[in-house]
């Protein structure tokens, strides 16, 4: 019936995953399940991309180890993987960039091979010039043609999923660049999952950046409070506390035979300016 | 003086057992080694009977079958299906007097338990049992008819609970509301789960209900379980559902089914 019509969405979640824990992993069973009964849309990936090491986080252990640990993480699921290639990199790279890199990655895929799309052979698609696009980001302007991108083709869509606190994130002021964040949602999109606490909706009608784009802006309410973070993980392995059930069992072994997450392991960056205001501070005038 | 041997014993619906119910005892068993006086030598969750009457209560046999999934990798807990074969449902402290019983080895069995961590022998302390409650718990020994007196007496008298709740002082102020508990406070442990984490067992059954993921919620063994029986659909969620709830029967209370969610 309506299956001819739904679009491919790919999910791709960018974080610390310091450690990856089953609420990470609820977050992207509950987008997809809200996607494709109220947004007509047919999951086909999610990706976790966890953050690299420049990112200078507090606390904030090697990407090898949390890459590893979300693949073990991923194992018994059948759509959610895990890219290493924004862990990989010397540099923390910006949001957009790693949208962008994974948006090139998907349509190269596209026109390499069949495997995510259902274009009949034959049908041109419209290349995107990846080099233009840089070009416009150069002069600092967000041309309106890049809002389009998404919709002129017949590959999937690639959205950005997260949780609210990095939608409450953009009002921190040296964060976030705002035509990043105009391209985030702009181009691509996202998807917010909420705890109640927080009212989403108020925060967008206050931004005059996420505004026109709110309906590139897909919420999706966690009825059920679940508040287990990394974070709260972590204390309790430092303090010698059972985690267990609150992440994979393969990811608790994991951490468990190498004894990451300590006190000391915590100390990693303490100090050290977080890599996104590091690189905004020279743009405030 | 050595450190006294622990069993906690939950007793429940575990309808479906959950990460939930897991962590319960995780947090318990952290909780009393932290103390100084005890070492947590084994768990056991033990699944209500069907005779319980609860409203949605998938079969017994299922119950029990799905929790040894989930603690199959354990290491410490363990599920005894004792109460669960029970032809009527059981008291609370029967239960607690039965596994007592095994556990002070005056009845055969006692290797059942399979405590492979256990210190029964080196110490010199006699191992106690007490029971692994959520705050809730605590709330119905206010329920008219629910609980005999002199039942709540032996329960956190002779045994003790272990009461995990979140950051909230609902545990304090039923400990402190009640004459009984709060006479026995010394044996009613207080856990706190400091970050909220509510996917309880209803939730669960309400996402399968709707079709909808509970992946990472629970096990996937036991996930698959429930999709290959077929357990907890609308349907299954009707069962009992004008019934009384077997406690409230029993006691002599006036019948109206509780309304519990």
């Amino acid at each position: 019936m309506d299956c001819a019509k739904k679009t491919k969405l790919v999910l791709l979640s960018c974080g610390s995953y310091n450690p990856v824990t089953n609420m990470h992993l609820r977050m992207f069973e509950l987008a997809r399940e809200h996607l494709q009964i109220k947004g007509h849309y047919e999951v086909v990936k999610g990706i976790i991309s966890p953050v690299g090491d420049g990112y200078n986080e507090k606390g904030l252990i090697e990407a090898s180890h949390r890459v590893e640990m979300a693949k073990l993480a991923v194992e018994s699921s059948s759509w959610i993987e895990v890219d290493s290639w924004e862990g990989r990199q010397a540099d923390w790279q910006e949001t957009n960039k790693v949208l962008r890199h994974h948006w090139e990655e998907l349509l190269s895929r596209e026109q390499g091979t069949d495997v995510v799309g259902t274009v009949k052979a034959g049908r041109k698609r419209k290349r995107i010039d990846a080099v233009s696009i840089s070009n416009k980001r150069k002069h600092g302007k967000m041309e309106v043609a890049h809002k389009g991108l998404m919709h002129k083709t017949d590959g999937p869509h690639l959205m950005l999923l997260c949780g609210a606190d990095v939608l409450e994130s953009f009002g921190v002021p040296g964060l976030w660049k705002n035509e990043d964040i105009e391209e985030i949602v702009g181009s691509y999109g996202l998807v917010c999952i909420t705890r109640s606490s927080f009212d989403v909706d108020a925060f967008i009608q206050g931004s005059d950046l996420l505004w026109p784009h709110r309906h590139n802006i897909h919420v999706v309410r966690e009825w059920v409070a679940n508040d287990v973070s990394a974070t709260h993980v972590r204390r309790a392995l430092r303090r010698g506390h059972s985690v267990r059930y609150l992440l994979p069992d393969p990811v608790l072994s994991y951490i468990q035979e190498r004894r990451l997450y300590t006190a000391e392991s915590e100390q990693t960056n303490a100090g050290v300016v977080l890599a996104p205001l590091q690189k905004h501070a020279g743009n405030h005038g | 003086m050595g450190r006294i041997p622990l069993v906690l014993l939950a007793c429940g619906s575990f309808n479906p057992i959950t990460n939930q119910h897991m962590r319960l005892f995780e947090l318990a068993r952290d909780h009393m080694h932290h103390t100084g006086r005890f070492q947590v030598v084994g768990g056991i969750v033990s699944p209500v009977s069907d005779s319980y009457g609860k409203r949605g209560l998938a079969p017994a046999q299922h119950r029990v079958a799905m929790a040894r999934l989930a603690l199959h990798g354990s290491g410490w807990v363990t599920v005894d299906d004792w109460e669960s074969r029970q032809p009527d449902w059981t008291e609370t402290v029967v239960t607690l007097r039965h596994h007592l019983q095994k556990l002070l080895g005056q009845q055969p069995s006692a290797a059942d338990l399979q405590m492979p961590h256990s210190s029964l022998e080196g110490s010199s302390e006699p191992p106690q049992l007490k029971l692994l409650c959520g705050a809730d718990f605590l709330d119905t020994f206010r329920v008219p008819g629910l609980w005999r007196a002199e039942h709540v007496e032996e329960l956190v008298g002779r045994f003790g609970l272990v009461c995990v709740s979140r950051g909230d002082l609902q545990a304090d102020r039923a400990v402190h509301e009640s004459d009984t508990l709060f006479r026995h406070r010394h044996n009613i442990f207080l856990v706190r789960e400091w970050v909220r984490n509510e996917t309880s067992a209803t939730e669960i059954r309400r996402a399968l209900r709707r079709g909808l993921s509970v992946k990472y919620l629970l096990p996937d063994a036991v996930i698959d379980y429930v999709r290959e029986h077929q357990l907890y659909t609308w349907q299954s969620e009707q069962r009992n559902k004008d019934a009384v709830l077997r406690p409230l029967g029993q006691q002599g209370a006036p019948s109206e089914p509780l309304n519990d969610s």
